[in-house]
Protein backbone atom coordinates (compact mmCIF):
# COMPACT_ATOMS: atom_id res chain seq x y z
CA UNK A 1 0.00 0.00 0.00
CA UNK A 2 1.40 3.56 -1.37
CA UNK A 3 0.11 7.31 -0.15
CA UNK A 4 0.48 9.48 -2.21
CA UNK A 5 2.96 12.53 -0.51
CA UNK A 6 2.05 15.89 0.70
CA UNK A 7 3.48 18.40 -1.20
CA UNK A 8 2.77 21.90 -0.62
CA UNK A 9 5.12 24.66 -1.93
CA UNK A 10 5.41 28.50 -0.58
CA UNK A 11 7.05 31.63 -1.94
CA UNK A 12 8.93 33.53 0.35
CA UNK A 13 10.79 37.27 -0.09
CA UNK A 14 14.39 36.35 1.52
CA UNK A 15 16.75 34.72 -0.73
CA UNK A 16 17.57 30.85 -0.40
CA UNK A 17 20.33 30.75 1.84
CA UNK A 18 18.40 33.00 4.14
CA UNK A 19 15.04 30.90 3.96
CA UNK A 20 17.14 27.88 4.54
CA UNK A 21 18.34 29.50 7.76
CA UNK A 22 15.07 31.36 8.82
CA UNK A 23 13.56 27.27 8.30
CA UNK A 24 16.15 25.45 9.79
CA UNK A 25 17.46 27.38 12.52
CA UNK A 26 14.29 29.36 13.75
CA UNK A 27 11.75 27.07 13.75
CA UNK A 28 10.72 27.85 17.24
CA UNK A 29 10.08 31.48 16.67
CA UNK A 30 7.25 30.87 13.41
CA UNK A 31 6.19 26.54 14.01
CA UNK A 32 2.35 26.95 14.74
CA UNK A 33 1.70 27.05 18.97
CA UNK A 34 0.02 24.08 20.01
CA UNK A 35 1.37 21.94 16.93
CA UNK A 36 3.89 20.43 18.89
CA UNK A 37 3.76 16.76 20.90
CA UNK A 38 5.37 17.47 23.95
CA UNK A 39 3.41 17.81 27.47
CA UNK A 40 3.86 21.09 28.10
CA UNK A 41 3.90 23.85 25.45
CA UNK A 42 7.29 24.77 23.43
CA UNK A 43 9.80 26.47 24.04
CA UNK A 44 11.95 26.14 21.14
CA UNK A 45 12.33 23.90 18.44
CA UNK A 46 15.95 22.50 17.52
CA UNK A 47 17.67 20.80 14.49
CA UNK A 48 21.25 19.76 15.11
CA UNK A 49 22.83 21.39 12.15
CA UNK A 50 24.57 17.67 10.47
CA UNK A 51 23.17 14.87 9.19
CA UNK A 52 22.07 12.36 11.97
CA UNK A 53 21.42 15.56 14.39
CA UNK A 54 18.37 15.16 16.63
CA UNK A 55 14.91 16.95 15.64
CA UNK A 56 13.43 18.07 19.39
CA UNK A 57 11.41 20.55 21.29
CA UNK A 58 12.40 21.61 24.14
CA UNK A 59 10.42 23.36 26.78
CA UNK A 60 10.62 25.90 29.50
CA UNK A 61 11.97 23.57 32.07
CA UNK A 62 14.04 22.33 29.35
CA UNK A 63 12.07 18.53 28.84
CA UNK A 64 13.22 17.56 25.18
CA UNK A 65 10.76 15.41 23.31
CA UNK A 66 12.28 14.28 20.12
CA UNK A 67 10.43 14.80 16.85
CA UNK A 68 12.68 12.71 14.30
CA UNK A 69 16.34 13.78 12.85
CA UNK A 70 18.10 15.30 10.11
CA UNK A 71 19.25 12.70 6.96
CA UNK A 72 20.39 15.76 4.58
CA UNK A 73 21.41 19.25 5.67
CA UNK A 74 22.69 20.93 2.46
CA UNK A 75 22.49 24.10 2.61
CA UNK A 76 21.35 26.79 0.70
CA UNK A 77 18.82 24.28 -1.43
CA UNK A 78 17.99 21.25 0.55
CA UNK A 79 17.35 20.12 4.07
CA UNK A 80 16.13 16.36 4.46
CA UNK A 81 14.15 15.41 7.87
CA UNK A 82 13.25 12.21 9.45
CA UNK A 83 9.54 13.20 10.79
CA UNK A 84 9.46 9.76 13.33
CA UNK A 85 6.03 11.21 15.34
CA UNK A 86 3.63 8.06 15.09
CA UNK A 87 -0.10 8.32 14.75
CA UNK A 88 -0.08 8.07 18.07
CA UNK A 89 1.53 11.30 18.18
CA UNK A 90 4.49 9.64 20.16
CA UNK A 91 7.96 9.89 18.87
CA UNK A 92 8.68 6.10 17.57
CA UNK A 93 12.22 5.60 16.54
CA UNK A 94 10.98 2.65 14.76
CA UNK A 95 9.08 4.78 12.14
CA UNK A 96 11.01 7.09 9.61
CA UNK A 97 8.54 9.17 7.12
CA UNK A 98 10.68 11.94 5.19
CA UNK A 99 10.05 15.31 5.13
CA UNK A 100 12.16 16.83 2.36
CA UNK A 101 12.46 21.08 1.83
CA UNK A 102 14.27 22.52 -1.32
CA UNK A 103 14.77 26.01 -1.25
CA UNK A 104 14.95 27.38 -5.35
CA UNK A 105 15.42 31.37 -5.95
CA UNK A 106 12.14 32.48 -7.49
CA UNK A 107 11.01 35.95 -8.14
CA UNK A 108 13.78 37.75 -6.57
CA UNK A 109 13.20 35.91 -3.36
CA UNK A 110 12.91 31.75 -2.33
CA UNK A 111 10.43 29.00 -3.74
CA UNK A 112 10.38 26.84 -1.01
CA UNK A 113 8.37 23.28 -1.45
CA UNK A 114 7.90 20.41 1.09
CA UNK A 115 6.92 17.40 0.75
CA UNK A 116 6.31 14.43 3.31
CA UNK A 117 6.30 11.20 2.19
CA UNK A 118 6.49 7.40 2.50
CA UNK A 119 3.95 8.21 4.40
CA UNK A 120 2.04 4.76 3.88
CA UNK A 121 5.27 3.80 6.73
CA UNK A 122 2.67 5.04 9.37
CA UNK A 123 0.52 2.17 8.70
CA UNK A 124 3.70 -0.55 8.56
CA UNK A 125 2.84 -4.19 9.87
CA UNK A 126 1.80 -3.56 13.24
CA UNK A 127 2.97 -7.65 14.30
CA UNK A 128 6.45 -6.67 13.26
CA UNK A 129 6.19 -3.07 14.71
CA UNK A 130 5.46 -5.25 18.07
CA UNK A 131 8.04 -7.40 17.67
CA UNK A 132 10.57 -4.76 17.48
CA UNK A 133 9.59 -3.09 20.63
CA UNK A 134 9.21 -6.68 21.99
CA UNK A 135 12.84 -7.61 20.97
CA UNK A 136 13.92 -4.18 22.04
CA UNK A 137 13.35 -4.95 26.05
CA UNK A 138 16.00 -7.87 26.55
CA UNK A 139 18.04 -4.93 25.39
CA UNK A 140 17.17 -2.76 27.51
CA UNK A 141 16.52 -4.60 30.66
CA UNK A 142 20.35 -5.81 30.50
CA UNK A 143 21.27 -2.06 30.20
CA UNK A 144 19.29 -1.46 32.85
CA UNK A 145 20.08 -4.76 35.13
CA UNK A 146 24.46 -3.52 34.20
CA UNK A 147 23.47 -0.07 35.43
CA UNK A 148 21.61 -1.19 38.68
CA UNK A 149 24.73 -3.53 39.32
CA UNK A 150 27.25 -0.85 38.74
CA UNK A 151 25.36 0.97 41.57
CA UNK A 152 25.36 -1.26 43.84
CA UNK B 1 -18.12 0.24 2.53
CA UNK B 2 -18.12 3.72 2.82
CA UNK B 3 -15.93 6.24 3.75
CA UNK B 4 -17.01 8.87 5.86
CA UNK B 5 -14.08 9.66 8.28
CA UNK B 6 -12.20 12.75 8.92
CA UNK B 7 -8.79 13.24 10.54
CA UNK B 8 -11.18 15.68 12.79
CA UNK B 9 -13.24 12.48 13.96
CA UNK B 10 -9.69 11.10 13.91
CA UNK B 11 -7.59 13.39 16.02
CA UNK B 12 -10.94 14.06 18.55
CA UNK B 13 -11.42 10.76 18.92
CA UNK B 14 -7.93 10.43 19.91
CA UNK B 15 -8.22 13.48 22.78
CA UNK B 16 -9.02 11.21 25.12
CA UNK B 17 -5.96 9.41 27.18
CA UNK B 18 -7.54 6.18 27.82
CA UNK B 19 -9.18 5.96 24.54
CA UNK B 20 -5.16 6.59 22.35
CA UNK B 21 -3.97 4.43 25.20
CA UNK B 22 -6.59 1.75 23.35
CA UNK B 23 -5.66 3.03 20.34
CA UNK B 24 -1.82 2.23 20.66
CA UNK B 25 -2.51 -1.40 22.30
CA UNK B 26 -4.71 -2.02 19.47
CA UNK B 27 -1.62 -0.56 16.71
CA UNK B 28 0.74 -2.56 18.43
CA UNK B 29 -0.71 -5.40 18.34
CA UNK B 30 -4.46 -6.86 16.85
CA UNK B 31 -6.13 -8.09 20.02
CA UNK B 32 -9.99 -8.63 21.51
CA UNK B 33 -11.88 -6.49 24.31
CA UNK B 34 -11.22 -8.62 27.00
CA UNK B 35 -7.23 -8.33 26.39
CA UNK B 36 -7.54 -4.88 25.49
CA UNK B 37 -9.24 -4.33 29.14
CA UNK B 38 -6.43 -6.04 31.21
CA UNK B 39 -3.96 -3.34 32.56
CA UNK B 40 -6.03 -0.63 32.30
CA UNK B 41 -8.11 1.02 35.02
CA UNK B 42 -11.21 0.43 33.10
CA UNK B 43 -13.71 -1.82 32.49
CA UNK B 44 -14.96 -3.84 30.00
CA UNK B 45 -17.79 -2.19 28.62
CA UNK B 46 -16.03 0.94 28.93
CA UNK B 47 -13.22 -0.68 26.74
CA UNK B 48 -16.22 -2.02 24.73
CA UNK B 49 -17.18 2.28 24.60
CA UNK B 50 -14.23 3.53 23.59
CA UNK B 51 -13.76 0.69 20.84
CA UNK B 52 -16.70 1.59 19.44
CA UNK B 53 -15.71 6.07 18.99
CA UNK B 54 -12.17 4.49 17.64
CA UNK B 55 -14.53 2.71 14.91
CA UNK B 56 -16.60 5.76 13.87
CA UNK B 57 -13.84 7.57 13.25
CA UNK B 58 -12.14 5.13 10.77
CA UNK B 59 -8.91 4.42 13.16
CA UNK B 60 -9.80 0.82 14.35
CA UNK B 61 -11.80 -2.08 12.86
CA UNK B 62 -12.99 -5.54 13.92
CA UNK B 63 -13.43 -8.88 12.38
CA UNK B 64 -15.01 -12.55 13.78
CA UNK B 65 -12.55 -14.90 14.89
CA UNK B 66 -14.46 -17.87 16.48
CA UNK B 67 -16.43 -16.36 19.11
CA UNK B 68 -14.32 -13.23 19.67
CA UNK B 69 -14.33 -10.08 17.75
CA UNK B 70 -10.29 -9.13 17.34
CA UNK B 71 -9.82 -5.46 17.05
CA UNK B 72 -6.58 -4.13 14.36
CA UNK B 73 -5.69 -0.38 12.67
CA UNK B 74 -8.14 0.67 10.02
CA UNK B 75 -6.21 1.67 7.18
CA UNK B 76 -8.83 4.58 6.62
CA UNK B 77 -7.58 5.72 10.29
CA UNK B 78 -3.85 6.25 7.83
CA UNK B 79 -5.38 8.50 5.56
CA UNK B 80 -7.25 10.81 8.30
CA UNK B 81 -3.77 10.90 9.38
CA UNK B 82 -2.77 11.89 6.15
CA UNK B 83 -5.57 14.37 5.87
CA UNK B 84 -3.90 16.00 8.86
CA UNK B 85 -0.73 16.47 8.38
CA UNK B 86 -1.83 18.22 4.77
CA UNK B 87 -3.57 20.66 6.92
CA UNK B 88 -0.74 20.91 9.00
CA UNK B 89 2.06 21.58 6.63
CA UNK B 90 -0.33 24.40 4.79
CA UNK B 91 -0.88 25.86 8.37
CA UNK B 92 2.93 25.62 9.03
CA UNK B 93 4.55 27.18 5.52
CA UNK B 94 1.95 29.96 5.82
CA UNK B 95 3.32 30.71 9.49
CA UNK B 96 6.92 30.44 7.91
CA UNK B 97 6.37 32.82 4.92
CA UNK B 98 4.46 35.39 7.11
CA UNK B 99 7.91 34.93 9.70
CA UNK B 100 10.43 35.15 6.79
CA UNK B 101 8.41 37.83 4.87
CA UNK B 102 9.22 40.12 8.29
CA UNK B 103 12.27 39.84 8.27
CA UNK B 104 12.99 40.49 4.52
CA UNK B 105 10.90 44.07 5.59
CA UNK B 106 12.71 44.84 8.34
CA UNK B 107 16.21 43.93 6.58
CA UNK B 108 14.79 46.24 3.68
CA UNK B 109 13.62 48.56 6.04
CA UNK B 110 16.68 48.81 8.16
Amino acid sequence: MSIAPIIRTVQVKVAPARAFDLFATRMAQWWPKGGTIGKAPHADVIIEPRPGGRWFERDAEGNETQWGHVLAWEPPSRLLLAWQISTAWRYDPSLVTEVELTFAPADGGTLVTLEHRHLERFGADAAAHAQRLGGGWPTRLAAFAHLADAMA
Amino acid sequence: MTYNTSALDGFAALGDPTRRAIFERVAARPSAVGELALGLPVSRPAVSQHLRVLKQAGLVRESPQGTRRIYRLDPRGIGAMRDWLEAHWTTALDAFKDFADAQADEETAA
